[in-house]
This record gives structure tokens, C-alpha cells and sequence, in this order.
């Protein structure tokens, strides 16, 4: 119960800190921050919209630490400003279109580059020094290394440029609108494999490596010689015995990964011209759309802290010493 | 605990454990793939350190015909505005691998100051340190940088260095930390801290000479991380258009519209560059890792009869 407390005061916090980064951003920069984030609109709006305008996101002649509240306070009442682009669409509007897209491909890439990236690992080290072994860890770290934009970059030339087999951008093709209609869910899947692919390639071989390195170690541990010498099936004593143990710190690593399968999906997202957060929010920087990139980045944020919060409470029901207080029972 | 750890003489050890620098440099020269990794690494020094002689034309002139595919004046073609893509990839190279490595040392230094810090003295300190760490450790950084790279404009790839290293450097620290609370209650710190050394002293001179490999190994990773991390902003438009490195090529091969050319000559090379670049240190991390979990150098594991064969 006091892990839980002490992971939910955590989200709270770093989610402020978050919060309190996007404030303080803007305002770090030399010179007035107001005008260096409408310097876009300085020739086309009279000095009386214009500081209308600053107003409404919180700029004003008052204390920093007043702004700080009324931008908290918007926040809160739902309130994170207009975008520039599509002047006057709320942020909140802009982003709730491109949320799901990004989260349907973060979702399912991930789930299933955790599940074979481990399954992979758990075998490859159970056949220490076999070929698979000997190639497979090379082969994926080399791929890791590739950055994703080049991977997607690759992917689109050869499988759908040249070869065709898959569309070469977008969430779904011209001829459907959103709907639940199973056409619009099939082109919306055709047009997902070679972006889900992209991340897939670029997050498996850190679950890969990580699960074969804790598994060699967890296979050398003692019980597990024991368990061998009493004869347990080779079978069991791979999953029961060492997988089990060796899974746990797969998990604690989730928040580097989770990190570093987001930036790769704003990447991959940038090559395909996927409707998702990303796309929107590399767009927003390129039109220099302030409220919408402060949101954007908000957004993603809170998503990734969320995702560790669920990933941390996961962990306390799967390892029970985190429950009791670090005293293994 | 410490008070057990006494040699058969029963003198108390100290400094028996410390891994020599050179230990470092004898495990990576024995391991086949360290040393395959430390081949590749060097020819991308040297490629980078010599780029003017190598470098056969100006990265930036244009004035080549377009879209050339590659061809024995042009090795690896031409660009849309007729620029020559081998000698961009050779210049790309110094850029790429100075900021990267640049990077990749200076969010070491920073995550030393605060894993060490943190994990030595303990705390409140360790509180607050290790707080501040697990909050970068979460924010997604690519989306950080991009905010800060949509306030600072037209930024060098030197600024984006400075930038990711200021804010990558969570994980060291994280890793620092933990060496460092294990380091601190050894005979040989304590013995310092007995005959009167500063903090300070304590922690440059008897704990960070014990964490050689973990600091190699973070090197390593810093740098390749600084570098995607720095070819990711390139790529996205968000560094400026002057500057050669790895991520502007590709920037521009996909703004030049490079794959409808089937200009797949300009898309490969600072790509297939930076994948190399991440393999050869990422092999020269496999021996460094034997190091510290002796465990992963045992030989192929022993089973019973019936169950080898892979």
C-alpha cells in the first residue's frame, strides 16, 4: 500500500514538473517571451489583438507567480489555449483527432515487440552459444542502432514504393472516411503495418538483449542448478523457474523504453505522414503554433508518465517483495 | 558487510577490489567483437579527423548536375540542388561523431555529478538528486527537446549537443548512483574518510576510479543516444539548414523528395553511417559489460544429454 501511495505521489509530482517545464520554457528564453512566440503574427494583428492574444495565454504585466496560477488554472478547467494554425480550434480539439492514431500504434507495436522481443530473448538464452544466439543479438542491436527515420525511410522505398505492397503514407486511403466501417478499419490497418513495423524493428532488441542478459544471469543462480540436478522438465525449469525471476527487471527498464518508443514513433510518424501526435506536433514547431506545441508535448507527457504509473502498480502485483517492503518472504 | 570482508591474514582489505583502467583496455583488445567494434569506431575517427583530404568537393557546393545516381566522379550520386552526397557524408561524419561523442562525455560528467553526489553522501540529498534524476529519466525526451528547439531557432548542431546532453544525462546518473551507495560503505572509503580526506576528494579519488567500466559503458550509450537524438532533430527540420551532419542529409533527401526519385543513394548512406557508428559501440559495450557481471562471460550453459543441440 505505501509503494502504491509512494508511485501515485510520484505521478502527481512529475506531472506538476511537467506542467512547470512549459511554463518555465518560454519564459527562459533572452528577451520577452511573448514576443518571441507571436513573432509570427507581429505584421498581421493591431497592438490591441495582439495583446489580446498574449493575454489569452497567460501573458500579462502581472507577477510571474500570478501567470503561474492562471495558467495552472487553466489547465485544470480545460482551458490550454487556442491553436495558431487553426485559429480558433481549441488545442484540446486538435490533439483529441490525433491522439488515438498514435496510440493504437504505440499500443500495439509495443505489446507485441515486449512479447517476442522476451519470448525471443528467454529462448536465445536458454540456447547459450547456439547460432540464434551467436546472430540474432548482433543482427537486432544493429537495427536498434539504426535510427527510425531511416528504417521507416527504407521501408517505404522498398516495400511500398518499389514493390507497392503497402501504401507509402498516411492514416488511411483517400477513398474512406472515418467510421467504424470495415473499410475505413482496413485501409486504416493496410496503412499501419509499415509504421508499426518501423517501431517495432527500432524497440525489439532492447527487450531482446535485456531478457537474454537477466536470463543468463538468472540461470546461473543456484536454485536453478538444483532444480536441474533434481530433474525438472527442461521446459518448466526455462518458464517457471528462470523466465519468471529473470522477467522483473525487464519491467523496471519499461520507463527508459517507453521513452525512447515515443521519440521513435514522432520520427516515424514524421516519415509516413501519420495523422498522430507527432506529426502534429513537428508541424506545430514548423508554424511555430506555440499553444499547440505546449500542448502536444503535454499530452505526450502525461500519456508516458501514465503508462509508467500502470507499468509500476503492475509490477507490485507481479513481484511480492515490492508489496511487503522489500523484505523477500 | 564490511566488517566481515577480511582477507585470510586477517588485515582488513583495502583497495584490493579497484579495476584498473588498463584491465578496461585488455578486455576489450581480447573480445573478437569488442575488437571487430573498435576497428569500425576508428575508421570513423579517422574518416572524421581527415574529411577535408578525403572529402573530393565542397559539401555545399551545387554546382553538379541533379539527381545523379552514383557514378564514378559522384560516388554516391548527386542531390536534388546537385550537390555531391559522398562529400556531404564525409563532413556529415566530423559533425555527427563530435557531437556525439561530445554529448555523450558531457551527460556523463553531469550524470556523475549527480549519481555520485547522491549516492555517496545519501540523504536529503539523495532525495532531492535522485528525485530530479527520476524526473528526467520519465519526461520524453525527444518531445522535450523538440519544445526547447522550437523556442531556440535555427540552432547549430553544437546547441543541439549542448541541449541533449543537458538533458539525456538521467540514466548515468541513475547507474552512478547506485555504484556509488555500494562503493561507499567499502574498508577503503571508510579508511579515507578516517585519515581525514574532503568529500569531495573522497568521491574523485576513491569512487570513480572503482566505476571505470560503468562509466566506459555510459559513454557508450550516451553517445549513441546523443547521436540519434541529434540526427532525430536534423531529420525533423529543426537544425540549421547550413550545417552537414547525417540527420540534415536525410532531411533533405526526404524533403527533395528522394524516395519518388528512387534516389535510394541518398537515403542509405548517413543512415546505414549512423547504424555502423551504433554497432561499433555498441560492440565494444558487449566486453565492457563481461566486466562488470562476470556471469555473462560463462561458456555455453552445461545441459544434461538429450536437451543440447541448438
Amino acid at each position: 500500500m505505501k509503494y502504491v501511495l509512494n508511485r501515485l505521489l510520484f505521478f502527481i509530482i512529475s506531472v506538476w514538473a511537467a506542467v512547470t517545464i512549459n511554463f518555465i520554457l518560454p519564459r527562459m528564453m533572452p528577451g520577452d517571451p511573448a514576443d518571441a512566440m507571436f513573432a509570427k503574427f507581429q505584421n498581421n494583428l493591431t497592438p490591441q489583438a495582439m495583446q489580446a492574444l498574449k493575454l489569452q495565454f497567460g501573458f500579462s504585466n502581472q507577477p510571474l507567480i500570478e501567470q503561474y496560477f492562471t495558467y495552472l488554472k487553466g489547465l485544470v478547467t480545460g482551458h490550454w489555449g487556442l491553436s495558431f494554425t487553426y485559429y480558433p480550434t481549441p488545442t484540446t480539439t486538435v490533439i483529441a483527432q490525433s491522439l488515438p492514431w498514435t496510440i493504437g500504434l504505440v499500443g500495439i507495436t509495443t505489446l507485441l515487440s515486449v512479447f517476442l522481443g522476451t519470448a525471443l530473448g528467454i529462448y536465445t538464452a536458454w540456447r547459450r552459444g547456439g547460432w540464434l544466439d551467436n546472430t540474432l543479438p548482433i543482427a537486432s542491436l544493429f537495427v536498434q542502432a539504426a535510427p527510425y527515420m531511416w528504417t521507416g525511410l527504407l521501408l517505404v522505398y522498398f516495400l511500398g514504393f518499389k514493390l507497392n505492397w503497402f501504401p507509402l503514407s498516411h492514416g488511411y486511403g483517400d477513398s474512406v472516411e472515418p467510421s467504424a466501417s470495415a473499410a475505413f478499419i482496413l485501409s486504416a490497418l493496410r496503412h499501419g503495418i509499415l509504421p508499426a513495423l518501423t517501431i517495432f524493428l527500432g524497440s525489439f532488441s532492447g527487450w531482446l538483449i535485456g531478457m537474454r542478459n537477466n536470463m543468463v544471469v538468472t540461470l546461473g543462480e543456484d536454485y536453478v542448478v538444483f532444480a536441474e540436478a533434481k530433474g525438472v522438465r527442461p521446459s518448466r525449469l526455462m518458464l517457471m523457474y528462470a523466465a519468471r525471476n529473470a522477467i522483473l527487471p525487464q519491467i523496471t527498464s519499461f520507463a527508459i523504453a517507453i521513452g525512447n518508443i515515443v521519440s521513435g514513433s514522432i520520427l516515424t510518424e514524421v516519415v509516413f505522414s501519420y495523422p498522430g501526435i507527432g506529426l502534429q506536433l513537428q508541424a506545430a514547431v514548423l508554424q511555430q503554433d506555440y499553444p499547440l506545441i505546449q500542448s502536444a508535448f503535454l499530452i505526450i507527457a502525461v500519456s508516458v508518465l501514465l503508462a509508467n504509473l500502470i507499468v509500476d502498480l503492475l509490477y507490485a502485483r507481479l513481484d511480492p517483495r515490492v508489496r511487503t517492503g522489500g523484505v523477500a518472504a | 558487510m564490511m566488517e566481515k570482508s577480511v582477507t585470510a591474514t586477517g588485515l582488513p582489505m583495502v583497495r584490493t577490489t579497484r579495476p584498473k583502467t588498463s584491465r578496461l583496455f585488455r578486455a576489450l583488445a581480447a573480445d573478437g567483437r569488442a575488437r571487430v567494434g573498435m576497428g569500425l569506431f576508428l575508421v570513423f575517427v579517422l574518416v572524421a579527423l581527415f574529411a577535408p583530404w578525403i572529402a573530393p568537393y565542397h559539401a555545399l557546393a551545387t554546382n553538379f548536375p541533379m539527381n545523379l545516381p552514383p557514378s564514378h566522379a559522384h560516388w554516391f550520386g548527386t542531390t536534388a540542388t546537385g550537390q555531391d552526397i559522398f562529400s556531404q557524408f564525409i563532413y556529415g561524419t566530423r559533425t555527427t561523431l563530435a557531437v556525439g561523442i561530445g554529448a555523450g562525455l558531457l551527460s556523463t560528467v553531469v550524470g556523475l555529478a549527480f549519481g555520485v553526489t547522491a549516492g555517496y553522501i545519501g540523504g536529503w540529498v539523495d532525495t532531492v538528486l535522485n528525485f530530479i534524476t527520476n524526473i528526467f529519466l520519465v519526461l520524453p525526451s525527444l518531445a522535450l527537446l523538440i519544445v526547447i528547439e522550437a523556442l531556440v531557432h535555427n540552432t547549430t548542431p553544437w546547441i543541439n549537443g549542448l541541449i541533449i546532453a543537458l538533458t539525456g544525462w538521467a540514466w548515468g546518473a541513475r547507474v552512478f548512483r547506485a555504484q556509488a551507495m555500494s562503493l561507499r560503505g567499502r574498508e577503503f572509503v571508510i579508511a579515507a574518510r578516517l585519515s581525514g580526506a574532503s568529500h569531495l576528494r573522497i568521491m574523485v579519488a576513491e569512487i570513480l576510479p572503482n566505476m571505470t567500466s560503468v562509466i566506459a559503458s555510459n559513454v557508450i550509450f550516451a553517445s549513441l543516444g546523443a547521436i540519434l537524438a541529434e540526427s532525430g532533430l536534423a531529420f525533423l527540420g529543426l537544425e540549421s539548414v547550413n550545417s552537414v551532419s547525417w540527420g540534415t542529409m536525410l532531411y533533405w533527401a526526404q524533403t527533395g523528395g528522394a524516395l519518388l526519385n528512387g534516389a535510394w543513394y541518398w537515403i542509405v548512406p548517413p543512415g546505414l553511417g549512423i547504424a555502423l557508428v551504433g554497432l561499433s559501440l555498441v560492440l565494444m559495450n558487449f566486453s565492457i559489460d563481461q566486466l562488470t557481471n562476470p556471469r555473462l562471460r560463462v561458456e555455453r550453459r552445461k545441459r544434461r544429454g538429450g536437451t543440447t543441440g541448438a
